[in-house]
């Protein structure tokens, strides 16, 4: 026989909404309140800039002119931004491990309902 | 209760209308990507200069030519709203058809509400030129998500017509752009010597690290496949349009490149907010000026239509299949929406478009993409298995399978690494939600779903089963 799911109340269908809700929103804004999302560039401003001295010929001044910036001092700490590539082994085999284990338990997951779709669908369950 | 239950019943006879031809595919799948020449894309010179964002534009490119060749295939034989949602359902199983209908409308919401955030960042800058500097963008953001929310409230056919004019006008002001500078429109010229004075500022870490937003040039091309019921000849109109679509977004992609790298130095361009604006703005040219305004507005509000469009067939979706509450499965009885998908995804785009900073939402939506692109390869492979050629007839077979398959889960992998240097705890943070989400789904909310009637394809039983 095939399967008969139970009805759900509305109470019910706006718990589960507000979950994912709470879950998505989490997922984006803890990391942003906890101080830990994104990769910001460091600038290291050199002392007394001049264009020549932050590595920019005669046609980048004429750009940086064109763009509004005409003072060296201005486009310093943008010049000299730079990120940081260093990272540690042990959070790279983390990520590894939750990316890996993640697409792994979903698909064994899946094919574990998938089974009773397929039998209902063209087996002895089907309605 | 019984209201919520008659309204999920009604979808079934109130159906989706079959208004779309290619071109209306072409514009949906641009139209969502087009922005990324429009910003975005230059945060890969940021990371890894100008050569480094030259080489993630092709190799993003590369691995979208394998994510369009595949979804071709497997969408023109799963013809159904919710796209890559649907092939899951069918292919691998139901928890990974809610996760993959999650990336889908996590990656679309959050790059509707990075155009938003484009829009408001664009008038802000031409306020400042104007000399009206500080202007109050959160306005233009509300109104700006809340008038593409109406016009696909209102109809999918108008929606994505009006999406064709402007992607169209979007892309024509790319060309402008390239051809103009070429015949020395440009007050200031090309410059390209910071290829051979500075050629990797970072080394070779860098050119992998850009990957990361390198994906940005083409993100959303795979939306596409959202349209299919909606579509009058899916098995021709889906490759048809896909294909035209990635060829387009390649050659804007190298011609933006090429105009923007030339006219702006690379540290400038590594975090200019809207670069081909900018670019406008040194050749000293007016008309250009004005052309690119419009280009970007347009192409940021193309972008966000479509987004809109295609997060909402994937709600609606899930929900008709009870995997979400079946209230948002409801069609609108006059303009055959999705109409409660689309309202209820507003308030979402909204909290991320006037919270988050842009760097923050386009990751978001980029490692949304990155773990459904991850899903295409296993689930190609698993199409082919349970179906073979000779078992189902496609509307599209792609070639040389698997190599496709086997490109895209190398370059995924490294996209992964690229986003972790940086962006790792981001990262790690969106893993733990899927995992929580699909312990959440598999253990509450699967009992709600019935089993039969998620195979809805007039396949033969897969084989292995």
């Amino acid at each position: 026989m095939a399967y008969e799911p139970p009805k759900q109340s509305l109470a019910g269908q706006i718990f589960d909404v507000i979950t994912l809700l709470v879950l998505t929103i989490g997922a984006l804004y803890i990391p942003l309140y906890l101080g830990l999302a994104g990769a910001a560039k460091v600038p290291s401003p050199i002392a007394n800039p001049t264009w020549e001295a932050l590595g920019q010929n005669a046609t980048e001044q004429q750009q940086w002119a064109a763009l509004g910036v005409t003072d060296p001092a201005a486009a310093n700490e943008i010049i000299t931004a730079r990120f940081d590539y260093s990272f540690s082994w042990s959070a790279l085999i983390v990520m590894a491990v939750l990316v890996i284990g993640y697409f792994v338990m979903v698909v064994r997951l899946s094919d574990r309902e998938y089974r009773e779709v397929i039998e209902e669908r063209f087996g002895t369950k089907r309605r | 209760m019984e209201d919520f239950a008659s309204t999920a019943a009604g979808t079934d006879r109130i159906r989706l209308l079959r208004v779309l031809g290619p071109s209306h595919v072409w514009a949906l799948g641009v139209g969502i990507v087009l922005v990324g020449e429009y910003m975005g894309w230059n945060f890969s010179v940021g990371k890894g200069g100008m050569i480094a964002g030259l080489i993630a534009c092709w190799v993003a490119g590369l691995l979208y030519t394998c994510v369009a060749m595949i979804d071709s295939e497997v969408t023109s034989t799963v013809a159904a709203a919710g796209g890559q949602y649907a092939q899951a359902k069918h292919i691998v199983g139901p928890l990974m058809a809610f996760n993959v209908g999650l990336f889908l409308v996590m990656a679309y919401t959050m790059l509707e509400a990075a155009n938003a955030i484009t829009v408001g960042f664009l008038l802000d800058t031409v306020a400042g030129m104007q000399g009206q500097a500080g202007l109050n963008q959160q306005p233009f953001i509300v109104l700006a998500i809340m008038f593409l929310a109406w016009l696909n409230y209102r109809g999918v056919l108008a929606t994505l017509t009006f999406n064709l004019v402007i992607t169209a006008i979007a892309f024509i002001a790319i060309i402008a752009l390239f051809v103009s500078v070429q015949f020395g429109a440009s007050a200031v010229p090309l410059d390209f010597s910071a290829i051979t004075s500075d050629p990797l500022p970072y080394g070779w870490v860098g050119i992998v690290a850009s990957l990361h937003f390198g994906l940005w040039y083409y993100l959303g091309i795979e939306g596409t496949c959202q349209a299919a019921e909606e579509v009058r000849s899916p098995a021709r109109s889906l490759p048809y349009g896909t294909m035209a679509g990635i060829m387009t977004l390649l050659i804007a992609a190298t011609m933006t490149w090429y105009v923007c790298s030339g006219l702006m130095p690379w540290e400038y361009l590594g975090q200019a907010g809207t670069p081909l604006f900018d670019a406008a703005r040194v050749t000293g040219s007016a008309g250009l000026m004005v052309l690119l305004f419009v280009g970007t507005a347009f192409a940021t509000l193309a972008s966000a239509n479509g987004c809109i469009n295609d997060a909402s067939r994937a709600w609606f979706s899930m929900s008709r299949d009870r995997y979400l509450p079946s209230w948002f499965g409801a069609v609108h009885p006059v303009y055959r929406t999705p109409y409660r998908a689309i309202v209820f995804l507003v308030p979402i785009a909204l909290i991320f478009a006037l919270g988050a900073p842009l760097d923050q939402v386009v990751t978001f939506s980029i490692l949304s993409g990155l773990l459904g692109y991850t899903f295409m390869t296993f689930n190609m492979v698993m199409f082919r298995n349970k179906w073979p050629l000779d078992k189902i007839k496609r509307g599209y077979v792609h070639p040389f399978h698997p190599l496709p398959t086997i490109v895209l889960l190398i370059l995924c992998s490294t996209a992964y690494f690229a986003v972790f240097l940086g962006y790792g705890t981001q990262l790690s943070a969106m893993m733990c939600f899927y995992i929580v989400a699909s312990l959440w789904f598999h253990f509450r909310r699967y009992k709600f779903v019935r089993r039969g009637d998620q195979f809805t394809m007039p396949w033969p039983k897969p084989c292995g089963y």
